[in-house]
């Protein structure tokens, strides 16, 4: 296995996604263990300026392609340009994003590439030069480990679970630009509508304040809101509060909805059924606060508060508020 | 309008004795869900346009249960690629089913975004790229005009909307449609559309498990209180022991 590792640094707009340095840390790390180079791809616009802060997670080189039809994720582009590159420079692993994009791209790409992807993984390992994967399946009921036969190997990370961290010193870069020729699509990407405010997605949020049957009521979310506010976070959803209506899709966490790893996960007025469960187990501090002492959240939140959420909430705001106005 | 059996969402998963598999005897098989939702799609675009509904299905035997009822959901015939032990592998199934399409017309296929047993969510972009046609992946709104579709995707943050030219795929998303029921009489009638049974073609798998584990189970929490009073404690546990805020 020889070759440097490609890494997609996804942007949003001209700034970095923060998977973007959770993907670069992590090839460096794998890089450092195996002597190889880092090279980071960067598809967007307006985003060359930001090329070089890649160094500072530890990119060798970067790589830029910079032009406004490369705004939005254009799959045929993208993944046209990424391909180009990797059969110029031999990667022996490339990495991405679980992100949307990621998980989008990274099958097209493999499947030209005579491979396929560890999709969604959560450790990876380069040992006695075999590139091994753990990536959870039957939504992180089981944790797979997984090899690849021949090369590259290509896998995406998930989100919010590999520790973007910055090098002291920072590499400085070497920074080139891909010249970009525009391949024949019969797809065009119009348009990003953004769902109300710009909200942090579930995925890459820190604090997730989540909201289930026990809430009542769509007008009842106002205090989820409120609290996750305070705290710089975003307001998830169990299936039945979506399967009810009270909440959009894109807020459910579980097994048919999205899965996360947020610093903090406070459930109000969920049970915590498996299925809920397998997609916020993996929350570094689980909170619960449900009026049944017997609800099954109970069982693995690290800290419970058996209340009606209708009081514990607000007042927990109350006093985050507090908390937050003195330090 | 491509769909697979997964074990049910509710089913408790038992690693194997060799500690790489699965056991699956005893799970209850459905239709992968958002595989359901994109058929649903499917019935609906051929109720307003017309055009025939096409299942295909890759998997073992057993399969004939979801493809029945698939059928009784409104698709009008089925191609069963009949294997035992296809490998495990998104890449290797793309290819058998790609080469399967190549033989068959069609303007749109459908696609779940992923199936809810091995979460690999790539057969779909893989086949199209296989066979050179646009995919969107994770939609949750598609709208077909004369030779041209325009889809919504869910992405972070937002919506996405995407226009092609047909023959294009598609990956449904679970907010794409509400999947209806089938009657008994639907179910009945089921048993007498077209099932075409034959064998895939054969491709290497690349992915190879080498072993499946339990996720390590987490350290035993504790209850704080009872109701308000038990707020201060939370906040200040947070801080001061799982140094979170």
């Amino acid at each position: 296995m020889q070759g440097p590792i490609l890494v997609f640094a996804e942007s949003s707009g001209s700034e970095f996604r923060k998977s973007a340095f959770e993907a670069v840390t992590e090839a460096r790390r794998l890089a450092d263990l195996s002597k190889r180079e880092v090279h980071a791809l960067s598809i967007g616009h307006e985003i060359r300026a930001q090329a070089s802060s890649l160094g500072k997670f530890g990119a060798d080189k970067v790589s830029v392609a910079d032009d406004e039809t490369l705004k939005l994720f254009q799959p045929d582009f993208y993944r046209q340009i990424t391909l180009d590159l990797a059969k110029k420079v031999n990667p022996s692993v490339i990495l991405l994003p679980a992100t949307s994009t990621g998980k989008d791209l990274a099958p097209r790409l493999a499947i030209h590439l005579n491979t396929v992807v560890a999709a969604d993984c959560t450790e990876l390992e380069i040992r006695d030069d075999q590139f091994i994967a753990t990536r959870p399946a039957y939504a992180g009921k089981v944790l797979l480990k997984v090899k690849m036969r021949g090369n590259p190997k290509v896998a995406t990370l998930r989100p919010n679970v590999f520790t973007a961290k910055e090098r002291v010193p920072a590499i400085s870069p070497s920074v080139d630009s891909i010249s970009f020729e525009k391949p024949t699509s019969r797809m065009v990407v119009k348009e990003f509508v953004t769902s109300g405010s710009k909200k942090q997605d579930l995925t890459e949020a820190g604090v997730i304040v989540s909201g289930g049957r026990g809430m009542g009521g769509p007008e009842n979310y106002k205090i989820l809101e409120e609290l996750a506010s305070v705290m710089g976070g975003v307001v998830g959803a169990s299936r039945a509060s979506v399967d009810a209506g009270w909440r959009p899709h894109s807020d459910q966490v579980g097994q048919t909805g999205r899965t996360v790893s947020p610093t903090l996960y406070i459930a109000c007025g969920i049970s915590g059924a498996i299925q809920h469960r397998v997609g916020m187990i993996n929350s570094k501090v689980i909170v619960a606060i449900n009026k049944d002492p017997e609800a099954p959240i109970f069982g693995f939140a690290d800290y419970g508060i058996v209340g009606d959420v209708f009081e514990v909430v607000p007042a927990l705001t109350q006093e985050m508020r507090k908390y937050y106005g003195k330090s | 309008m491509c769909v697979r059996r997964v074990p049910d969402t509710a089913t408790r998963i038992k690693i194997a004795p060799d500690g790489k598999s699965i056991v699956t005897s005893d799970a209850d098989f459905v239709i992968n869900p958002y595989e359901e939702y994109a058929l649903e799609q499917g019935v609906q675009l051929k109720e307003k346009h017309g055009g025939e509904v096409t299942l295909l299905t890759l998997g073992p035997e057993k399969s004939t249960n979801i493809i029945l009822k698939a059928l009784a959901l409104g698709a009008d015939r089925a191609i069963h690629l009949k294997s035992e032990n296809f490998p495990d592998d998104p890449s290797a199934v793309a290819r058998a089913i790609a080469a399967e399409l190549k033989t068959v017309e069609f303007d749109i296929l459908l696609f779940g975004k992923k199936g809810v047993d091995d979460d690999n969510q790539q057969v779909g972009p893989m086949v199209a790229e296989l066979l050179g046609i646009p995919c969107v992946t994770q939609i949750v709104k598609l709208d077909i005009s004369t030779g041209k579709a325009v889809a919504h995707r869910e992405v972070e943050g937002g919506g996405i909307i995407v226009e092609a030219t047909l023959p294009a795929a598609f990956t449904a998303e679970k907010d794409l449609t509400v999947p209806r029921y089938a009657s008994l009489r639907e179910l009945v009638a089921a048993r007498k559309k077209p099932i075409l049974v034959k064998e895939p073609q054969q491709f290497p798998g690349i992915l190879e498990t080498i072993s499946v584990q339990y996720p390590p189970p987490r350290p035993p929490g504790r209850v704080l209180g009872k109701g308000v009073e038990a707020v201060p404690i939370l906040v200040k546990v947070l801080h001061e022991e799982a140094k979170v805020i």
